[in-house]
């Protein structure tokens, strides 16, 4: 069975969530639609407070090249235009909207029929996932219609569907192929003309053979479509070791994804992509795992993005168990603590993690042994006990040379350190200090 | 016999054209280098902390020799007594310098500004700064994890285990500058010394709108404008809701102290204020105000 070349751990996959089915998530009240809820420049708002606004109309507007459209997931009244405080604290420009009722734009189609049918050229796919501000929901939310207008001496030869997930705890991408398998084909073929490649490849890891089993069950009646299950081993939904793990190519350093003739996206984002194309509806919600240990019942919600955290952890579990240590949004290896849990969900979440006291906390740190664990474990073939030293002592530019900004924060090397050093924590300060020493070099 | 004979003959030809070729050499790769460099270096304080903006204090003496007089370049560390000394040696003037010292504006201490949150990850502002906000969630205040003391060449500084936040001993403080560049949220501000080593500063860093800045800390700038309509002297000035205080205009009267409703400006090394029993005008709140300020004196002061 296929998997990537080098490194790569294997944690408790814990994925106790997966036979729940995906719920509606109720409306709230008030929601803040943050401005930058995309990698890149922030939308410019283009509504003023006191305007009416329904479901998928747009409120952001992208202005600069690295950007995405942002529509309200709401209907209701713009209660004002202000900064807001994001999961983690830190100001953003937002909109905040007070709901009332849930009227939706008249050209989105919100009835259950599939439609199969897909008339547009490749160009105007591509322009319509611009109007409609798909990003792309496997974390980094890169706007997808960059993604897909390829330079032309570019040349893509592979379209791979990350439906990995191989982060533990997560199971969205699981509830997404179990309910919309059809829709999520539809959307490939969609992404798969766009690019105007023969074959598009779904790299599965094999701890989910439901999905396997429905997605190579549909994938049969479509055209061009390949199931590929693979090993379990993490950091596979990364897309170099995805491509690494599917088509055997290297991603050189400090290269894309494309110079080797690869685009990938995840299965979330084919799924919204046929509901933007078809279903002329933006990119206003997504598929959200609320899970953890102590919680007494699992969910998986269509939250539309805007939902405080608040929000979500009094409608799925009443108040946070007594216990609880943290709170992460994504997954326990690359997620992110919640800090403020007033802030609102953006387009890149995927799941709220109520993490118990008992597994928070880190154990202490001490004395690196060189066992060379961090070594092995890389998935980049980066040495990372060697960034900790040099970041610690602050030669930063030596770190730069031994290519620091390879290192795609899996989590490996801190996850496998016998002597619990934060190396991922030294490493991430220092690919910081080194963009801001290239960024200084420039000017 | 003979056999001593050729050996010191050999060894005294082979030492002959060796030293010869040594003469030679010395002659053709001499460095030509002013002795003057060395007495300069020899007088300043040769602890290398940067604060001049030079790599070290060798290169500092080296500008100091290449350009013939003071202007322009100062050794913060030396100080004036230094600044005399290199005078005499250049045959200049020294330039006249306030003496600064190394201000913390932050006084979001453990009792302020409450930890709503825990951090246990790499003990390292600049690494906080970049995931979060920090513990009390004031994404402008004081992290307490020390990059500025570890900074510090002259052990000036310490982090407080009690308030969180770092203090300076200002007998030791050279003003190099080491601990505002190392603090990424720029808290750190060299000040002027002032009269009798007296200041007065506002000692916080917010720029939100005061209902904010109050939710983290409850002695933060809220940008009320207080302060600055009090100020006889013009010294004050409110920009993005946060005040400061211009110390070259400031003529230390504290009554900005008194107005301050947050205690955000502090007044250090002033004498206890002496109690006036006939003060039927001034409220409680007010009183208490000095009292918090001088609290903070005797913290800065003790170190």
């Amino acid at each position: 069975m296929k998997t990537f070349a080098m490194g790569g751990v294997h944690p408790e996959e814990n994925k106790i969530s997966t036979s729940a089915a995906i719920e509606e998530f109720p409306l709230p009240k008030t929601a803040v639609i943050l401005m930058n809820q995309h990698l890149g420049a922030p939308a410019t708002p283009c509504v003023a407070k006191g305007d009416t606004v329904k479901v998928g109309q747009l409120i952001g507007k992208a202005e600069a090249f690295m950007c995405a459209n942002v529509h309200s997931p709401f209907s209701g009244t713009v209660a004002k235009i202000d900064i807001c405080k994001d999961a983690f604290g830190l100001a953003k420009p937002a909109i905040y909207i007070n709901v009332e009722g849930d009227e939706w734009e008249e050209s989105i189609d919100r009835t259950p029929d599939i439609k199969r049918e897909c008339s547009l050229e490749p160009k105007e796919i591509v322009d319509k996932l611009k109007a409609m501000g798909v990003v792309g929901l496997g974390g980094a939310t890169f706007p997808t219609h960059i993604k897909y207008s390829i330079a032309p001496d570019k040349k893509a030869e592979y379209l791979i569907i990350n439906a990995v997930e191989c982060e533990p705890y997560l199971t969205s991408d699981h509830r997404v192929m179990m309910e919309h398998a059809e829709e999520i084909c539809i959307g490939v073929s969609i992404l798969r003309k766009a690019l105007g490649v023969p074959n598009a490849y779904i790299g599965i890891e094999n701890n989910k053979p439901e999905p396997i089993a429905v997605m190579k069950a549909m994938a049969a009646k479509f055209e061009g479509i390949i199931v590929e299950p693979l090993k379990v081993k993490y950091p596979q939904g990364a897309e170099k070791q995805l491509i690494n793990a599917i088509t055997g190519r290297r991603v050189p350093s400090g290269k894309l994804p494309i110079d080797v003739g690869c685009v990938v996206s995840n299965v979330g984002t084919a799924y919204a992509v046929y509901e933007a194309i078809q279903k002329n509806k933006p990119l206003v919600e997504n598929i959200l795992t609320v899970t953890g240990k102590k919680l007494e019942k699992q969910h998986n919600y269509h939250v539309r993005f805007g939902t405080t955290y608040n929000d979500i952890i009094a409608h799925a579990m009443g108040t946070l168990p007594e216990t609880t240590g943290k709170v992460i949004s994504g997954g326990p290896m690359m997620g992110k603590a919640v800090s403020n849990l007033d802030g609102p969900t953006t387009k890149g979440a995927s799941s709220v993690l109520v993490i118990d006291e008992s597994e928070a906390k880190r154990a202490e740190e001490s004395n690196c042994i060189r066992c060379g664990k961090c070594m092995n474990a890389c998935p980049m073939g980066l040495e990372p006990y060697l960034f900790s030293a040099l970041v610690k002592n602050r030669r930063i530019e030596e770190a730069g040379q031994h290519n620091i900004l390879d290192c795609i924060e899996c989590g490996c090397c801190f996850f496998s350190c016998p002597a619990n050093k934060p190396l991922l924590d030294e490493i991430r300060l220092g690919k910081n200090l080194y963009r801001g020493i290239l960024m200084a070099k420039k000017k | 016999m003979t056999e001593i004979w050729s050996a010191v003959l050999v060894l005294s030809i082979t030492g002959a054209i060796f030293a010869m070729v040594l003469y030679f050499v010395a002659q053709k790769f001499k460095v030509v280098e002013d002795p003057l460099i060395d007495e300069v270096a020899e007088v300043l304080p040769g602890a290398n902390c940067g604060g001049c903006g030079k790599a070290g204090c060798r290169a500092m003496a080296e500008a100091f020799v290449k350009q013939g007089n003071m202007e322009g370049l100062s050794c913060p560390a030396g100080g004036a007594e230094v600044a005399k000394k290199v005078a005499a040696l250049l045959g200049c003037t020294p330039e006249e310098k306030e003496p600064q010292v190394a201000v913390v504006r932050c006084n979001g201490s453990c009792a302020n500004a409450t930890a709503k949150t825990h951090y246990d990850g790499l003990q390292d502002c600049a690494f906080a700064n970049s995931l979060y906000t920090g513990e009390s969630g004031c994404a402008f205040g004081c992290l307490g994890l020390g990059n500025c003391s570890r900074a510090c060449q002259f052990d000036a500084l310490s982090i407080d285990p009690e308030t969180g936040l770092p203090v300076v001993n200002e007998d030791k403080c050279v003003a190099c500058g080491a601990c505002v560049k190392a603090c990424p949220r720029g808290i750190i501000e060299l000040r002027n010394k002032g009269m009798k080593n007296r200041r007065v500063f506002v000692a916080c860093r917010n720029k939100e709108k005061g209902a904010d800045a109050r939710k983290s800390c409850s002695a933060a700038c809220i940008g009320c404008g207080k302060c600055a309509k009090t100020c006889p002297f013009g010294a004050i000035t409110v920009e993005n809701n946060l005040a400061y205080i211009d110390f070259n205009v400031c003529k230390l009267c504290r009554k900005c102290v008194a107005e301050c409703p947050t205690g955000a400006i502090h007044a250090v090394n002033f004498p206890p204020k002496v109690e006036r029993p006939a003060a039927p005008a001034a409220p409680a709140a007010e009183a208490s105000q000095p009292a918090t300020a001088e609290a903070t004196t005797n913290n800065t002061t003790q170190a």
